[in-house]
């Protein structure tokens, strides 16, 4: 039996919804500090101009595109989820994970690329943030697409419906972390 | 809630046996999760005591065979203060302070029967024992632990041929992040449950001060450490795999870190003080038999605190080479912050004042609260003003500021709130002549230790020294480290006192029954101690939690759960 406090909603808001936009605000944190720490070292190092302009920004561009894509069928499977079509929303949780397997096999195309040319992770601390950022930014989309796998389980057999609109949230932030990296890493030269 | 679990196959009764490890090992109860905090605290406060017991007796008596550790070296010496600030700090006021008496209050003082995410709970309990058992192992690695101070500032620690502890520096990081994993998840988990597991009737200003506190104090720690958490990952790079964020040769910032470092470092003094302030708050109410003074304004400057406090961090950093500007308005905001707390501590003076006192152990430990904790934020003062903080920056005047903020707050808050939830925690009463002689015994002692230090501090001495006697100028206040380090021994000393009591009073002392100290709170109208489930039928709230002595009542309470 699930503890009864388990079944209060007293802020009128489910409790794991609550619950994932607090982890979304913690991870904001993360990526904030990873993220400003970059842009002031960014700011005063100009010659790191010149390294950013080994990125490779239309692999950047297209990784953009997959995971804005995942993040529509996220959208859409939450929609399938709320209208009680669980078999439908686990279709479209299966084509963002699909989304995310491209995200990750680009990237890792891409990283391949980069080391092969002799940019690695200690190259310079261009380099150094280049890695960590994309490569903690990867770990996320790598553990919400295994969560992704298990909602999708269930919900394929209607079962805890709810939870598809919760990592859809978590997505939407994975989603918007690199609409953060992108322009940062990729673009700014 | 959407939940499609309507079938509730057979299973084990909620309420019935339990084996062994389902009860104590792999509970999800918040009791035992509670308990299991408190217990690795209370084992990691007499590991943390031991290591103070250590390096004071080396200061003291340079080169000494300390009884039951031996020869103290420079470098053991290193790791012994490193290691004893990160525990007392990360294993000892977050898990006793937060943690334990979070996971036992919340449900309780909520009115219902278990966290929102009871599994989770036990996940991080489980995820703070391995953090705890990996930082005591790094003593046992090749170079030994960790010794680069607990702020772990670079190039020190991010260099093995600086600190020497080429593993210890590593898995001393490792420790302290999944300590902040474990943290993370028990703070989504007791701020849901207070957000939406409350009891029917319960409004936001019906919700008990400590619960308030510790749900601000874990809103705060999700806000501050994400910056560490991404500096932990760049100075284990640093340290491991030859990166250089923090190294200043290879384009890398060393100040970086601090940034990172005190973004969290700074909230985080808040997030230890504000359970205590809380606990304080619940006691002072019910040994006064008054209703709080201000709660709504208590509430407001919690919050209020909780804002300015991320705007304080480069006070730690005044001569770390920041722009002279930029410690200007760090002085501001850090002298802005002693404004809320002194408001604080107003209001519980003004609640004492008409009340009608009993001098309970709890209320002692209280009282001692406000009175030793001011004494810290006054010393604070000096040290947040940047003119005054480059002559004292670093020397022991800043470690007796501290150490007068944190005893008081990871210490004496325990103390008041374990000796005033003992009885519901374990149905039965501590000896009050022994919780007496424990509190003296300990209140006395610590200032004899830490206003020495301070004359030591302003007499120029700085921290972090392995021996002073090769100071000229230093070497003639000796006798000062002798009275701090005897009266380190005397307060140790009496926590034996503490310990025969906690213990015996476990299973000899007095029943308690639910309400012994005549409480409104809720969890005063459980059975003491509450069984699986806290109530056979969870309670319903009717008013606001301090309306003692209400001129209505025949009774001076009027507990919250009682309809009229």
């Amino acid at each position: 039996m699930r503890p009864i406090a388990t079944t209060r909603s007293a802020a009128g808001l489910p409790t794991g919804l609550l619950a994932v936009w607090w982890v979304v605000v913690s991870e904001i944190v993360i990526f904030g500090g990873l993220l400003a720490s970059y842009i002031m070292h960014r700011l005063a190092h100009d010659a790191w101009t010149e390294q950013a302009a080994h990125t490779n920004t239309w692999i950047g561009a297209f990784n953009t595109f997959v995971l804005l894509t995942s993040s529509l069928t996220a959208v859409l499977g939450h929609q399938a989820a709320e209208q009680g079509n669980g078999r439908k929303a686990a279709r479209f949780l299966w084509m963002t994970v699909g989304g995310a397997t491209t995200f990750v096999a680009v990237k890792a195309f891409e990283w391949t690329t980069e080391i092969q040319a002799g940019y690695t992770l200690t190259s310079s601390t261009f380099w150094s943030f280049y890695y960590t950022a994309a490569g903690l930014h990867a770990l996320h989309v790598i553990a919400g697409a295994i969560i992704m796998i298990f909602v999708a389980t269930d919900a394929a057999k209607n079962r805890e419906l709810h939870r598809v609109e919760l990592i859809g949230i978590y997505w939407h932030f994975v989603d918007i972390v690199w609409i953060f990296l992108f322009p940062l890493l990729y673009i700014a030269k | 809630m959407a939940e499609s679990v309507a079938t509730a196959p057979a299973h084990d009764d909620h309420h019935g046996e339990q084996s062994f490890w389902s009860k104590y090992v792999f509970s999800t109860d918040h009791k035992v999760i509670a308990l299991q905090y408190m217990f690795t605290g209370m084992a990691m406060a007499l590991i943390g005591g031991f290591m103070a017991y250590a390096f004071r007796m080396q200061l003291a008596f340079p080169g000494m065979d300390v009884p039951g550790f031996g020869l103290v070296s420079p470098a053991q010496y290193n790791a012994l203060i490193t290691n004893h600030g990160a525990i007392m700090i990360f294993w000892v006021a977050m898990p006793v302070l937060i943690a334990a008496f979070g996971n036992f209050c919340i449900p309780l003082m909520l009115g219902c029967d278990d966290m929102v995410f009871p599994k989770l709970n036990r996940l991080s309990y489980q995820i703070f024992l391995l953090s705890s058992i990996v930082l005591l192992s790094s003593f046992f690695v090749e170079g030994g632990g960790f010794g680069g101070a607990w702020t772990s500032y670079p190039p020190l620690s991010s260099k093995a041929e600086y600190s020497l502890t080429p593993l210890g520096s590593s898995i001393w990081l490792v420790a302290v992040a999944l300590e902040f994993v474990a943290f993370l998840l028990g703070g989504i988990n007791f701020v849901t449950t207070a957000m939406n597991s409350r009891a029917p009737g319960m409004k936001m200003y019906d919700i008990p001060m400590v619960v308030w506190m510790i749900v601000i104090a874990s809103i705060l720690f999700m806000a501050s450490v994400g910056p560490l958490i991404a500096g932990a990952v760049m100075l284990f790079m640093d340290q491991q795999l030859g990166t250089a964020f923090f190294d200043p040769d290879r384009g890398g910032d060393p100040i970086l870190w601090q940034h990172l470092f005190w973004f969290f470092g700074h909230p985080e003094v808040y997030v230890v003080l504000l359970p205590a302030v809380g606990i304080t708050a619940e006691i002072i109410t019910v040994f006064a038999r008054k209703k709080l003074f201000a709660y709504k304004t208590v509430l407001y400057t919690a919050f209020g605190t909780g804002v300015l406090s991320f705007t304080v961090w480069a006070h730690h950093q005044f001569i770390a080479g920041i722009d002279p500007r930029m410690a200007h308005v760090f002085t501001v905001t850090t002298l802005l912050i002693s404004i809320p707390i002194a408001e604080m501590m107003f209001v519980y003076i003004a609640t004492l004042y008409g009340g009608s006192i009993t001098f309970a152990t709890p209320m002692l430990w209280a009282l001692g609260f406000i009175a030793t904790f001011l004494i810290g934020g006054v010393t604070g003062i000096f040290l947040g003003a940047s003119g005054a903080d480059i002559y004292l920056h670093d020397t022991y005047f800043v470690l007796a500021h501290f150490h007068y903020t944190f005893y008081p707050i990871a210490i004496i808050g325990t103390f008041a709130g374990v000796t005033y939830w003992f009885p519901k925690m374990f149905g039965r009463m501590m000896d009050e002549r022994l919780g007496k002689i424990h509190f003296w015994g300990s209140i006395i002692p610590f200032n004899l230790i830490f206003i020495p230090l301070f004359f030591l501090g302003a007499a120029g001495q700085h921290r972090r020294i392995y021996d002073f006697t090769n100071f000229p100028e230093l070497a003639a206040m000796q006798h000062w480290r002798v009275v701090a380090t005897v009266a380190m021994l005397v307060m140790l000393g009496f926590q034996l006192v503490f310990l025969y009591n906690f213990f015996r009073s476990m299973f000899r002392g007095e029943k308690a029954g639910k309400n012994p100290w005549k409480a409104n709170t809720l969890e005063w109208s459980a059975e003491s101690p509450p069984p699986h489930g806290n109530w056979p039928v969870l309670p319903t709230v009717y008013r606001g939690p301090y309306e003692y002595s209400h001129p209505d009542r025949d009774e001076d309470y009027w507990p919250q759960h009682v309809p009229n």
